[in-house]
């Protein structure tokens, strides 16, 4: 609410700032509005707001993009902008065609001469304060987008449709991703309904709580996690409270699920003992982890697992 | 006449052998940064090239980008060479290093809290200092950063006047601070990327802002050091000697810290913990030419340019068009020239 608030101030900010440097480039240039008279049938300037709050406007859909997360790679694919991608971070891997483009780095050691270099007219990036400062001062545009929720999924979703300039694309993604979720949903063996999860995405550990798009996508299908809302979306836990919990449903990386019960105090789990372990290969635990257009096929690969669980009702 | 200038040189050398050595070492930092310069404006991202100046985009990456990251770098270096050299010189200790005083701490607490501001906006306090910070900017967080570290190590140690109550006071500020961060990155586990980067170093994102705010910071420390190594001078006889001196101990390393503590912010804030590039250059200086603490100062400066400046070269062009995070070079690098300092020592 008041990160809300903030950055609403705050694009109120850059709008007032933006309107001054408006004003200065029509004195100095001598040009008319220059929106307000375009002639019909030449592109419209495309104004965005990002999740800093800060307003990004584009003469034309952009033709070059480079998207430095993989999820919003996805994203960018899936709305049919794939061929628009000139260069993505080292960890983007799907869909399988961004394998063979240009591999800027990560977000926090960003190559900046590759990325220049690419001509991109927009840089797609996670909030992470220096690489973003660098680029927009070497004057390109840079849209700072993150998903924590699956409302943030379907936001981020509209924002990149618009950008694109395909604004109906949004709506028929997540359609897509819903319908995907409604056929997961329905694939649950109702005698699962209630049985609560402990999905785990570090093994120090921390765990998709119920606030996290992991949480939300377990509670469609009809499942509890170990972890309440109010302790956020992905909190470091004692391994103590998971023992403790006696999770019906362990969810990790396959690696880590193969070493948990060598934790201490973790072979007394339950569901370790008796199986009820959902472990995922390397790939597909990518799928799970990344909010972005694959949130349907994550929500089938939970309830292809769930479905070959043998579980006694409580 | 040849035999006769070489008679003279040699007799010359014989006088004041550490004359020469001083020359020879100054004009070899010289042109290797010269030529570390010119390395840096041709090790791009597709291995070693020099861009055409016809290309708009060419003159961007080269103006904009490698330029500025070349001069940077050999900047954050010569101020963490300086800041090294004072700390040896004010703790008399060759172990001592620019972050010893609390700043390194300092900074990356402050960076942890500004990247993990948006999730802390629960706690009232925390969000109005990560508010404040993050209007700061990640660079002016860090740099204010360090100097809160500076000033608590000085505030605990009751000032400057002894030195093991300041080098105690440091290391305590240094750990509790480094814990406060490590309990804000458990909780805002997304702030942990970031500091990760920040813990590396980096001079991948150096502009011409950092540049100006680099140099404008060596060229208000280096005046102030070069005054201030005599007091160095006279520390090495003793504390108790220099104050027979008649000198006013307490003030002067009330300044000593000071010049120390925005040297090193200065750099840290502009690209991160980098690593021995301190410790070492003001080493490399005493073992090639024993001097006085003048000397030492203004050519560890220069040999923590070239040193920050060949290791950020080798980062861009090792594994390129990877990058290597340019921390990890200056520990391997520093780290293996103290290795075999300690060897030689051992052995001669």
């Amino acid at each position: 609410m008041i990160r809300r608030r903030n950055a609403i101030a705050r694009s109120a900010r850059v709008r007032g700032c933006g309107l001054l440097l408006w004003l200065g480039l029509c004195v100095t240039t001598g040009m008319p509005q220059a929106q307000g008279l375009r002639a019909a049938g030449e592109p419209r300037a495309i104004t965005l707001i990002d999740d800093r709050g800060r307003e990004q406007i584009l003469a034309a859909p952009p033709m070059r993009i480079v998207s430095l997360l993989p999820s919003l790679t996805e994203s960018v694919c899936a709305l049919g902008g794939c061929d628009r991608l000139v260069g993505t971070d080292r960890y983007s891997d799907a869909p399988a065609r961004v394998q063979a483009l240009p591999k800027l780095g990560g977000i926090e050691d960003a190559n900046l001469e590759r990325i220049v270099a690419l001509k991109p007219d927009v840089v797609l990036a996670a909030p992470s304060a220096r690489v973003i400062e660098r680029l927009e001062s070497l004057g390109l545009s840079v849209m700072v987008l993150e998903s924590k929720t699956h409302a943030d999924v379907h936001r981020s979703l509209v924002v990149l449709a618009r950008m694109l300039g395909t604004p109906a694309a949004a709506a028929r993604v997540w359609a897509g991703i819903q319908s995907d979720v409604d056929r997961a949903v329905a694939s649950v063996p109702t005698v699962l309904r209630g049985q609560r999860v402990y999905f785990e995405v570090d093994a120090t550990p921390y765990a998709a709580g119920e606030a996290s798009f992991i949480g939300e996508t377990l509670l469609r299908l009809g499942l509890g996690n170990i972890v309440r809302a109010e302790d956020g979306p992905f909190p470091k836990l004692n391994p103590e409270f998971v023992v403790r919990a006696q999770p019906d449903i362990v969810m990790a990386d396959q690696r880590n699920l193969d070493e948990m019960s060598r934790r201490p105090g973790w072979s007394q789990l339950h569901a370790l003992r008796e199986g009820r372990v959902c472990g995922f290969s390397n790939q597909r635990y990518d799928v799970l982890v990344r909010p972005g257009p694959r949130l349907g096929e994550a929500a089938q690969l939970l309830a292809d697992c769930l479905a070959t669980l043998v579980v006694s009702p409580r | 006449m040849i035999d006769q200038s070489v008679t003279a040189i040699a007799s010359h050398a014989r006088l004041d052998p550490g004359a020469l050595r001083r020359r020879g070492l100054t004009i070899g930092l010289m042109v290797m940064s010269v030529a570390l310069a010119g390395a840096g404006l041709a090790a791009g991202s597709d291995g070693w090239s020099w861009p055409s100046f016809g290309d708009a985009d060419a003159r961007l990456i080269l103006g904009q980008i490698r330029a500025p990251r070349t001069l940077g770098a050999w900047l954050t270096g010569a101020l963490l060479g300086l800041a090294g050299a004072l700390a040896q010189g004010l703790f008399r200790n060759p172990l001592a290093d620019p972050y010893l005083l609390g700043s390194a701490a300092g900074a990356s607490l402050a960076v942890v809290v500004v990247l993990a501001g948006s999730s802390l906006s629960g706690v009232a306090v925390g969000w109005a200092a990560a508010d404040g910070l993050a209007r700061l900017g990640l660079v002016g967080a860090a740099f204010v950063g360090a100097f809160v570290g500076v000033g608590l190590t000085l505030a605990l140690a009751r000032g400057a006047q002894q030195t093991p109550r300041l080098l105690l006071a440091g290391v305590v500020v240094g750990v509790v601070l480094s814990a406060i961060g490590d309990m804000v990155s458990t909780a805002a586990p997304e702030a942990l990327r970031g500091k990760q980067a920040f813990m590396l170093g980096t001079t991948g994102f150096l502009g011409w802002s950092s540049v100006a705010v680099l140099a404008a910071g060596l060229v208000v420390t280096l005046p102030i050091a070069w005054r201030l190594a005599r007091v160095l001078d006279a520390l090495t006889l003793g504390e108790d000697s220099a104050r027979s001196l008649g000198l006013a101990l307490a003030r002067w390393r009330l300044l000593l810290v000071a010049v120390l503590a925005l040297a090193t912010g200065l750099a840290v804030s502009q690209a991160g913990l980098v690593a021995f590039v301190g410790l070492a250059a003001p080493h490399l200086v005493r073992r090639c030419a024993p001097a006085s603490n003048g000397y030492t100062l203004v050519a560890s400066a220069a040999a923590g340019g070239t040193l920050l400046l060949a290791a950020d070269v080798l980062a861009r062009s090792l594994i390129a068009p990877q990058e290597l995070p340019v921390g990890v070079v200056t520990a391997v690098l520093g780290g293996s020239y103290l290795l075999w300092l300690l060897r030689q020592r051992r052995l001669g």
